[in-house]
């Protein structure tokens, strides 16, 4: 029986040394390539992007196919933060404090224009982004964003979380970030 | 069965009015028609025994509440602010309208919820965004906004930007 | 009565009851409700639900916007079926205008409409499906609702807050495209819903995991205003399509689904007929409408944009351009309330026109709103997993919830 191959592209491996039973390479690139195709979400769902969120899991846009079908509900086993939907303030310090609880490293994906900025919700009981209150690495625009573009938001992430160097977040710059926001 | 004709309208308009003027002398103030709706405007101190009384007796029988909600005029001196009841009759299909004005240093209305357990939260809406107040109610808090904020957003002198953007720049709208 | 035992051993007399916080982030809550709930063991004694976590003020909102600028706010009410948000209060407008809205329109907005009824009752019964732990209902069903989206999509570009129509009407004629995607949805998709139904309405499983729990009786329903779906389970056939047709919904034969016990499982048995309701309604409305009619809207020139040429080439054109950009249309004085199905019941918008650019009130009645307030009374003496089944199938959106 003829065994149909399939054009499967896998992740492509670092630069490194190779030899017969060996692969040398960095720390930094090995750890990065693992990380980056196996993020774990914490999906922070609150409204309409929640819905569009729900299609890019669902079989549709398969979320999967990015190593993100993990859905860790758990802030504590989680490696990226995607907030989706309109923060009010009410929701703040809820989200100000899922967000400490996550173990380092950790990213923030801000999906749709109430989370990057208010959106159309310049009112009294909305907060005008989420980067008022926590560090974001990508921002996602559109009310709400379609699939594709939460997908492309991933990608970003997945390009810092593979470039990422190990000693990033014991540096001065990072923790000078973190206490602005006020986080231990 | 189909919406009301403005015949149909009128005539339910008219057996309320005299139905209320029967039982509580005194008590419509003021009414009118808009499009399908009946809208009868009551005194304040009646309200709950008006609203009692549409729902138990048996020839209106309004036993469904729809909505309710909280009004605010500014410029209407002693009659500030404002509650709306809008009762609905579902076998019958007849909807009423029924409002009530009280002045800015008056207001406290009774709760509805012996009549409608619904009336909870709605009541609770109407105090987190007007601070209008509910005698009996048991749990009367705000419920949208946080409980530390000392505003009432929904009247007219409360702005509806976020007061904490700085990026605003009104030199350049002309604003 | 523990007498054989030493005093170390025995049961404690007093009952302990444990305090848990489901959400406001719950996973199992789909959205952001937060209940404090007061356990013994499994079973809720007591709850204390807490909302208003996406406050965001649309009834403020709606005070400073022009009225043609309103219906994105609308949009975000309960965003699993926007077009019936929209249209809802299109037509407000149009009632308290006398506008007069030609019965071709009428019957394309009942097509969008049912669309976005079965769009909503996808995603909640696909939902309670999965919080018993039957996810291969909603892998299957939920890529029918992309199928619905593409034809918004071909309609008036958006996916899921639609922004569809116009006060008056529509934006445009719709496309030949949208057309071929309604014809291909209505055939393909009954099959589908079919395939769905077979997969958990007579399953074991699920029928002992809904039936019985989270029940309401119909007086007590009735005491906390419950409309839409999760009323007609009680057994109350009330659906303002029937008592009060908007948009032409007389002309068009259907049944009004009713349970007998409002569970869980009634209302997805309610939620489940609606849909094949809805199919036929839109069979019978594509029946009707004539496809390659040029009328989209009704003779409201001072709410539906002008062509772009004629703006350039007619006086009146460009007046009216001007005004609907700037939101500067004349609008009568008066109060007027119009109410439409939507998804979850009786979506009323009470609006009062002062004959100023914006509405001077205007208040959602929002059905999650009212019923969800009985959610204590539901779920007390019942075991945590129900609570989280009765939460799925009231469909309680977080953003009509929270206006």
């Amino acid at each position: 029986m003829e065994v149909k191959r399939t054009k499967l592209e896998m992740a492509q491996s670092p630069l490194g040394l190779e030899g017969p039973g060996f692969f040398a390479t960095s720390l930094d690139k090995a750890v990065g390539l693992a990380r980056k195709n196996s993020l774990w979400p914490l999906p922070f769902a609150t409204s309409c992007c929640g819905i569009e969120f729900m299609a890019t899991m669902a079989s549709h846009y398969d979320l999967g196919r990015f190593g993100s079908e993990r859905l860790s509900f758990s802030p504590r086993q989680a490696d990226l933060l995607m907030v989706m939907g309109t923060i009010a303030k009410k929701m703040g310090p809820v989200l100000k404090q899922v967000y400490e609880q996550m173990a380092e490293p950790r990213w923030v994906l801000s999906v749709g224009a109430c989370a990057s900025s208010g959106g159309i919700f310049d009112t009294y009981s909305v907060l005008q982004g989420i980067d008022r209150i926590i560090p974001v690495d990508v921002y996602v625009p559109g009310c709400p964003p379609r699939p594709e573009q939460i997908i492309e938001g991933i990608l970003k992430i997945q390009d810092l979380v593979e470039n990422e160097s190990l000693r990033r977040r014991e540096s001065p710059e990072y923790k000078a970030l973190m206490n602005k926001y006020g986080i231990e | 069965m189909a919406t009301a004709t403005a015949e149909q309208v009128q005539q339910l308009h008219d057996l309320i009015v005299s139905k209320l003027e029967a039982k509580f002398p005194g008590v419509v103030l003021h009414t009118e028609i808009q499009y399908d709706f009946p809208i009868i405007e009551v005194s304040k101190g009646n309200i709950y025994q008006v609203l009692e009384f549409l729902k138990t007796d048996p020839e209106l029988s309004f036993e469904f509440l729809t909505t309710m909600c909280g009004l605010h005029y500014p410029d209407n001196t002693a009659k500030e602010f404002g509650m709306m009841y809008q009762l609905h009759n579902l076998p019958k299909n007849t909807r009423i309208r029924i409002k009530t004005f009280f002045p800015a240093s008056a207001m406290e209305l009774p709760t509805m919820i012996p009549l409608w357990a619904g009336a909870n939260w709605m009541e609770r809406e109407a105090f987190d965004f007007f601070g209008i107040t509910f005698k009996g109610h048991p749990n009367l808090k705000r419920i949208l906004n946080m409980e530390d904020i000392t505003f009432f957003p929904l009247r007219k002198d409360f702005p509806l930007e976020d007061p904490t953007r700085d990026d605003k720049n009104d030199s350049m709208f002309g604003r | 009565m523990n007498e054989h035992l030493n005093n170390d051993t025995a049961a404690p007399e007093e009952k302990v009851y444990t305090t848990l916080n489901l959400g406001p982030t719950h996973p199992a809550t789909h959205g952001i409700f937060q209940n404090v709930l007061k356990m013994d063991g499994e079973i809720i004694v007591d709850a204390e639900p807490t909302i208003g976590y996406i406050h965001r003020a649309f009834e403020k909102l709606a005070e400073r916007r022009p009225f043609n600028q309103i219906t994105p706010i609308t949009d975000r009410l309960n965003y699993c079926s926007s077009p019936i948000n929209n249209m809802g209060w299109h037509m407000t407008v149009e009632k308290l205008i006398n506008a007069e809205i030609p019965k071709n329109v009428q019957y394309m907005r009942v097509v969008i409409m049912e669309l976005a009824r079965i769009a909503d009752h996808i995603i909640c019964n696909s939902v309670i499906g999965v919080d018993t732990g039957a996810l291969t209902g909603f892998t299957y069903i939920f890529q029918w609702r992309e199928k619905i989206y593409e034809i918004y999509e071909e309609i008036c570009g958006a996916r899921l807050t639609t922004n569809i129509g116009r006060i008056g009407g529509f934006e445009r004629m719709w496309p030949e495209k949208a057309w071929q995607r309604i014809d291909d949805f209505m055939k393909e998709f009954p099959k589908e819903l079919k395939q769905f139904e077979d997969l958990l309405m007579r399953n074991r499983i699920f029928m002992d995991r809904t039936i019985n729990a989270g029940g309401i009786n119909a007086e007590r329903a009735l005491q906390y205003s419950f409309t839409g779906p999760n009323l007609r389970a009680t057994g109350i056939d009330y659906d303002v399509r029937v008592m009060n047709p908007y948009s032409s919904y007389e002309d068009f034969d259907f049944v009004i689904p009713v349970g007998t016990s409002g569970d869980v499982y009634d209302r997805f048995m309610v939620r489940q007929q609606e849909m094949w309701e809805s199919l036929s309604i839109i069979r019978q409305a594509l029946k009707n409408i004539d496809r390659k009619s040029t009328v989209f809207h009704g003779d409201v020139p001072e709410f539906c944009l002008p062509a772009k040429e004629e703006v350039y080439n007619n006086m009146e054109a460009l007046i009216y351009h001007f005004k609907i950009v700037m939101g500067e249309t004349e609008i009568p004085v008066g109060e007027v309330y119009h109410q439409v199905e939507g998804a979850n019941g009786e979506l009323g918008f009470y609006l009062i026109s002062d004959g100023g650019r914006t509405p001077y009130r205007l208040h959602f009645r929002r059905p999650c709103f009212i019923y969800y307030q009985s959610y204590p009374e539901i779920i007390k003496g019942g075991m945590l997993s129900d609570a989280i089944l009765a939460m799925s199938s009231m469909n309680v959106i977080a953003g009509e919830l929270d206006a």
